[in-house]
C-alpha cells in the first residue's frame, strides 16, 4: 500500500476526518439503541429483584415484628414472589436489594462484589477474581493453542489429501454433535491416574471443543481461492508448497479468525466446565460450583460476570489483532 | 505386543483401502463416500480395541469398545431412563421453548429498526459468552427436576437462534422487498410469502448450532443437581466410582442423542430449504 501514499497524502486530511466522521456517525448511530437494549435490561433486573426476592423480605420483615399482609407463614409459603410482592409492596421493596444471600442480587450488590474480589484485593489472594481468572485463562489459553494448532494442521491435510477429506471430514462434524462436555469429567479422571493434573487436563478439554471452529474455517478458507489464482500460480509454474504459502494461506486468514473468535469462546466454557466436576479449588468453574454449594449468588453472578468479561476481552484482542493484521495484509474490509 | 503390532497392520490396511477408495475410479460414487469415513470408524475402533488390550490398559483408564458395548447392553435400561430425563424432557422441552421464544422476540425487533439495532450487538455480545455458567443460579430458582435443566437450555440456545432469525429475516434483496410493496402486500404477507422463507438457512443453522448446545446445557446443569438419573448425574457419579464402562455407555447414549437430533434438523432443514445453492445437485 506503501506506493500510493505519495497520491493519498495531498486529501489525506479530507479523507481522513471524512472517515472519522462517518465512523463516530456510525457509532453514534449504532450506540444509542445499544445502550438502550442494555439500559432496560438493567431496569428489568432492578425490577425482577423485587419479587424474586419478596418471599425472604418478608420473612425478614415477619421476623421483625413489622406486619405482613398474610399472617401465617403457611399462606405464605404457597404464594409465588409476584402476589407477595404486591401485598407488602412497601416491605418488598424495601428488602430486594439488602439481602446477602437474594435468589436475585441487585446489580449493584454485583458490581460491589466484582470490585472488592478484584481492586480491592491483592491479586494472589484466593478470594481474588483475578486470580480465578487467571487459573481458568491460562487453562484455556493453553487448550486454544492446542486446539487452533491441531485445527490448522488437520485442515491444510484436508485440503490437501483427498484421503483425509473423506474420511476425517464426516468424523470430525459428528464430533461435534455430542456434547464432549460429557467426556470432561472422564478426560479428567483418567489423566489424574496417570498422574497428570492442574493445567493441562483443562487444557486439552478446551482445546477438543476450540480445534473444530477452527477445522472448518480453515478447511473453507484455503479452499477459497478461485480455479482463475489457482491456474494463474499453475502457469506460473508454482510448487503445491509455494501455492500454500503465497495463495492459500493468506487468503485464509479472514476465516481464521473468525473462527478463532468462536473457538476462543468455546474453550473458555471448556475450561469451566472442566473445573466442575473435580472439587477444583482454583478458577472461575470452582467459584461458581462453590458458590453453588453455600448459596452464595452473589459469588456466582460476580464468577459469571468475570467469565463474561473475560470472554468479551479476549475475542475483542482477536479481534484488534485481525484488524491489524488484515491491514498489514490490504484485506482490510 | 502381538496386539499392538495387529492394530498398526489394522491401521495401515484401513488406511490403505481408503486411499484405493478415494483416488480410484469410485470415488465419486455415493457408496464409496459413505464407506470411507466408516471405515476410518471402524478402523479406530479396531485400534482402540486392540491397543487396550495389547498394553493391559486398566479398565479404570480406558475400558475397550467390546466392554463398553456389553456394559450398554446390559444397562440399557437405566440408560433409557436417563435418556428420557436428560435429552427428552431436558434438552427438548428447553430447546423448544427457547428457539420459539428467541423466533417470537426476533420477530419483534425485525419490526422495529430501532430494537434490531440495539438488540443484534448484544445478543451477538452474549452467544459469545459462557452462559453455561447460569446453570447453578437456574437450578438455585427452578429446583433439581429437569425444569432447571430446561431453563438452561432455553438461556444457552436463545441468544444464538435470536442472531442468526435476526439476520436471516435481513436476507432479502431490496428489489424482492420492492416487488412486494408495488404487489401491495401487507408486512404480515411479506413475512410470510417473502422474509420467513428467505431466512430459513439463517434459521436452521441457529437450529443446527442450538441441537448441540442444547445437549450441553442439560449435561452441565445436572451437574449442579439433579434428582438420582440423568446423562449428566450417572455421569459424574460412575467417575467418582471409577466405573469408566458406564461413563463411555452414557458417552455413547449422548452422542447417538445428539448425533441424531442433528441428524433429524438437518434433514428438515434440506426438505424446507430444498431451493438453497447449498443443497441444490
Amino acid at each position: 500500500m506503501s506506493d500510493t501514499a505519495p497520491i493519498a497524502g495531498q486529501g489525506a486530511g479530507v479523507g481522513r476526518s471524512g472517515r472519522v466522521a462517518l465512523f463516530a456517525r456510525a457509532a453514534g448511530a449504532g450506540l444509542a439503541p445499544v445502550l438502550t437494549v442494555v439500559a432496560a435490561l438493567i431496569v428489568f433486573w432492578y425490577l425482577a429483584c423485587i419479587p424474586m426476592n419478596a418471599a425472604q423480605s418478608v420473612r425478614d420483615a415477619a421476623r421483625a415484628d413489622i406486619a405482613v399482609s398474610p399472617e401465617s407463614p403457611a399462606e405464605r409459603r404457597v404464594m409465588g414472589g409476584l402476589a407477595l410482592a404486591l401485598a407488602n409492596p412497601g416491605v418488598a421493596i424495601d428488602g430486594a436489594y439488602t439481602q446477602d444471600r437474594a435468589r436475585l442480587p441487585a446489580p449493584h450488590q454485583v458490581a460491589t462484589e466484582l470490585w472488592n474480589s478484584t481492586a480491592a484485593i491483592a491479586p494472589t489472594s484466593p478470594r481474588s477474581l483475578i486470580y480465578h481468572g487467571w487459573v481458568t485463562l491460562s487453562a484455556t489459553g493453553l487448550g486454544f493453542l492446542i486446539g487452533t494448532g491441531l485445527g490448522i494442521l488437520l485442515a491444510v491435510g484436508i485440503v490437501h489429501s483427498r484421503v483425509m477429506d473423506m474420511s476425517v471430514m464426516p468424523w470430525a462434524i459428528v464430533s461435534q454433535t455430542i456434547p464432549i462436555i460429557a467426556i470432561a469429567p472422564m478426560i479428567i479422571v483418567v489423566l489424574y491416574s496417570i498422574g497428570i493434573q492442574g493445567l493441562v487436563p483443562k487444557a486439552v478439554i478446551s482445546a477438543y471443543l476450540s480445534f473444530f471452529p477452527v477445522i472448518v474455517g480453515m478447511v473453507k478458507g484455503l479452499r477459497s481461492p478461485d480455479a482463475m489464482q489457482l491456474d494463474l500460480l499453475a502457469t506460473y509454474g508454482a510448487s503445491k508448497s509455494e501455492t500454500f504459502w503465497k495463495l492459500r494461506l493468506p487468503a485464509s486468514m479472514p476465516y481464521l479468525f473468525a473462527s478463532l473468535k468462536i473457538g476462543f469462546a468455546a474453550a473458555l466454557i471448556g475450561a469451566i466446565v472442566g473445573e466442575l466436576p473435580t472439587g477444583a479449588t482454583a478458577g472461575l468453574g470452582a467459584r461458581l460450583l462453590a458458590g453453588s454449594y453455600y448459596g452464595q449468588t452473589v459469588q456466582i453472578w460476580s464468577a459469571l460476570f468475570a467469565a463474561a468479561i473475560l470472554a468479551a476481552l479476549c475475542v475483542g484482542l482477536i479481534g484488534v489483532i485481525e484488524r491489524a493484521l488484515l491491514a498489514k495484509m490490504g484485506m482490510r474490509r | 505386543m502381538t496386539l499392538v503390532a495387529a492394530a498398526i497392520v489394522l491401521w495401515a490396511a484401513g488406511w490403505m483401502l481408503n486411499v484405493r477408495l478415494a483416488t480410484g475410479p469410485v470415488a465419486e460414487t455415493r457408496a464409496a463416500q459413505l464407506a470411507v469415513p466408516i471405515i476410518f470408524g471402524l478402523t479406530l475402533l479396531g485400534i482402540w480395541e486392540l491397543v487396550v488390550r495389547g498394553l493391559d490398559v486398566p479398565g479404570v483408564i480406558l475400558p475397550a469398545p467390546s466392554v463398553i458395548t456389553a456394559t450398554f447392553a446390559a444397562q440399557i435400561d437405566i440408560l433409557w431412563q436417563d435418556f428420557v430425563q436428560t435429552f427428552v424432557k431436558g434438552a427438548l422441552s428447553g430447546f423448544a421453548m427457547g428457539c420459539v421464544a428467541a423466533f417470537a422476540v426476533a420477530i419483534l425487533a425485525d419490526r422495529t429498526d430501532f430494537l434490531r439495532r440495539g438488540i443484534l450487538p448484544v445478543g451477538n455480545f452474549m452467544a459469545a459468552l459462557p452462559i453455561v455458567g447460569t446453570a447453578p443460579i437456574l437450578v438455585m430458582w427452578f429446583g433439581f427436576d429437569w425444569q432447571s435443566k430446561a431453563a438452561v437450555v432455553v438461556v444457552m440456545v436463545f441468544f444464538p437462534m435470536l442472531v442468526n432469525t435476526v439476520a436471516g429475516l435481513q436476507d432479502t434483496a431490496a428489489m424482492q422487498r420492492d416487488l412486494m410493496r408495488t404487489y401491495g402486500a401487507s408486512y404480515v404477507q411479506t413475512l410470510i410469502k417473502l422474509r420467513l422463507p428467505a431466512a430459513m438457512p439463517f434459521i436452521f443453522n441457529g437450529l443446527k448450532i442450538s441441537t448441540t448446545l442444547a445437549l450441553i446445557g442439560a449435561i452441565v446443569a445436572e451437574f449442579f443437581g439433579s434428582p438420582i438419573m440423568g446423562v449428566g448425574f450417572r455421569i459424574s457419579t460412575s467417575v467418582g466410582q471409577l466405573a469408566l464402562d458406564m461413563v463411555w455407555a452414557e458417552i455413547v447414549v449422548a452422542a447417538l442423542a445428539g448425533t441424531l437430533f442433528y441428524g433429524a434438523v438437518a434433514a428438515i432443514e434440506k426438505r424446507v430449504t430444498f431451493w438453497h445453492p447449498s443443497h441444490r445437485r
